[in-house]
């Protein structure tokens, strides 16, 4: 087959392409960084166009981005030449804000979102737990208390900071 | 198969109806935080429901789809208990429903997470620990109002009272629950406990023997259903397959 040369392709270059899909609704955030791409199988070889396989796994189950997320892996693989993407919905293992990538917890914090802790410390069913220690990502202050656990997106809590007042969002352990 | 497609669409109805149900005070909360929580409760309930449907859809194999499970079948075809149909009332009446439906789903999904079902077990997995939210939030609010103003608890009193008839049907088999023997007696004994620890913080009384409503899980509704279909059904109803 004449271009079945060009059609070979490195996982990783896959990986450097989803790289480039952001969060419909945390636009800073890749979809690799926020841990929701679980998998890519590639065929050897690659039969045509088609013989890749994106495994993609949802932050809740009712996130709405979901079907952004899979039609946007799918042009941005066109882009290569890969017509016949595959993208696969799987919800076990359950997504944990554990396969959040440092680098993500990194720009969440520039973009004003406080990241997840890195261990969990109130993800339980106790009542009226202490709040969660959470840095304010603007001023940097621990001193910050929860309004309410649930916020503009089912990933989220909102808080606000004692010190330079502002509220912000906070990208809950999961 | 035909018990497993009942009890995975008895599964869905009980989250999408809760979920639609919810979703009603979506703009009429009593504070903009609560009113984001409770929506986000929906958002998940919805959520939880689609990926059931979507297994009903590959089960069923008759092609159906999630949407004309969700959008066109009857109040007779659906399979949701009771309690989750009841109208929202007040905010006592909607986080009194909340914390004991909750409860129920966290022990189940708890146990369903070690279904021989691969999928069922997969959805459990993922949606309890959506569940555990939902259910720390509830009960703080079943005891921030039980043990609250008298105002507060005389409303938690009547809420108790509008719905505590609809609970003894979560416990009761239905022929499908039986045929895939799913342990009721053991969540009973666990939800039991957990709705007392947290009625008595809230300084509520645990109600006595009451004679319960039972139906739903075989389609045999209260008035509620079919108001709450009609409006969840109506764009599809009335333009068939209208996408947005």
């Amino acid at each position: 087959m004449k271009n079945e040369k060009s059609l070979q392709i490195d996982e990783s270059v896959v990986w450097d392409l989803l790289k480039e899909i952001k969060d419909p609704e945390i636009p800073v955030l890749s979809i690799v960084d926020l841990g929701i791409v679980r998998e890519i199988k590639i065929q050897s070889p690659p039969p045509e166009d088609g013989g890749i396989e994106v495994v993609i796994t949802p932050t809740y189950t009712g996130c709405p981005a979901m079907d952004m997320i899979a039609a946007a892996i799918k042009i941005e693989m066109a882009t290569l030449g890969f017509k016949k993407v595959k993208v696969t919905h799987v919800i076990s293992p359950a997504w944990t804000t554990d396969w959040m990538s440092e680098e993500g917890k990194r720009k969440l914090k520039e973009y004003g979102i406080a990241p997840p802790n890195p261990k969990q410390q109130v993800c339980n069913d106790k009542l009226f737990a202490a709040d969660e220690a959470v840095q304010c990502p603007h001023c940097q202050s621990w001193h910050t208390h929860r309004i309410s656990e649930f916020g503009s997106t089912a990933c989220k809590a909102l808080y606000q900071c004692d010190d330079c007042k502002e509220p912000f969002d906070y990208f809950k352990c999961h | 198969m035909s018990a497993l497609i009942d009890y995975t669409l008895h599964l869905a109805d009980n989250a999408l109806i809760l979920g639609q149900r919810n979703s009603e005070w979506c703009g009429h909360g009593p504070i903009l935080e609560q009113d984001i929580a409770i929506t986000n409760i929906s958002l998940d309930l919805i959520g939880q429901s689609r990926s059931l449907y979507q297994y009903a859809v590959q089960l069923k194999a008759d092609g159906s789809t999630e949407d004309s499970l969700a959008y066109l079948r009857t109040e007779r075809e659906f399979k949701n208990c009771l309690l989750v149909e009841q109208p929202n009332g007040d905010w006592a009446q909607t986080m009194l429903r909340q914390f004991l439906f909750s409860s129920y789903q966290f022990y189940l999904y708890k146990y369903l997470q070690g279904n021989t079902d691969k999928t069922i077990a997969a959805i459990a997995e993922k949606s309890l620990k959506e569940v555990s939210y939902h259910l720390r939030w509830s009960s703080e609010w079943v005891i921030r109002l039980g043990d609250g103003t008298e105002e507060s608890r005389n409303r938690m009193l009547t809420a108790i009272d509008e719905l505590w008839r609809y609970t003894g049907e979560l416990f009761i088999a239905a022929p499908y629950e039986i045929e895939l023997n799913i342990d009721l007696a053991s969540l009973k004994t666990e939800w039991d406990n957990k709705v007392k620890a947290v009625m008595e913080e809230a300084t509520l009384p645990f109600p006595e023997k009451v004679f319960m409503q039972t139906g739903g899980k075989a389609g045999t509704h209260t008035e509620q259903l079919g108001y709450i279909l009609s409006d969840l059904q109506y764009m599809q109803r009335v333009y068939p397959g209208c996408e947005w």
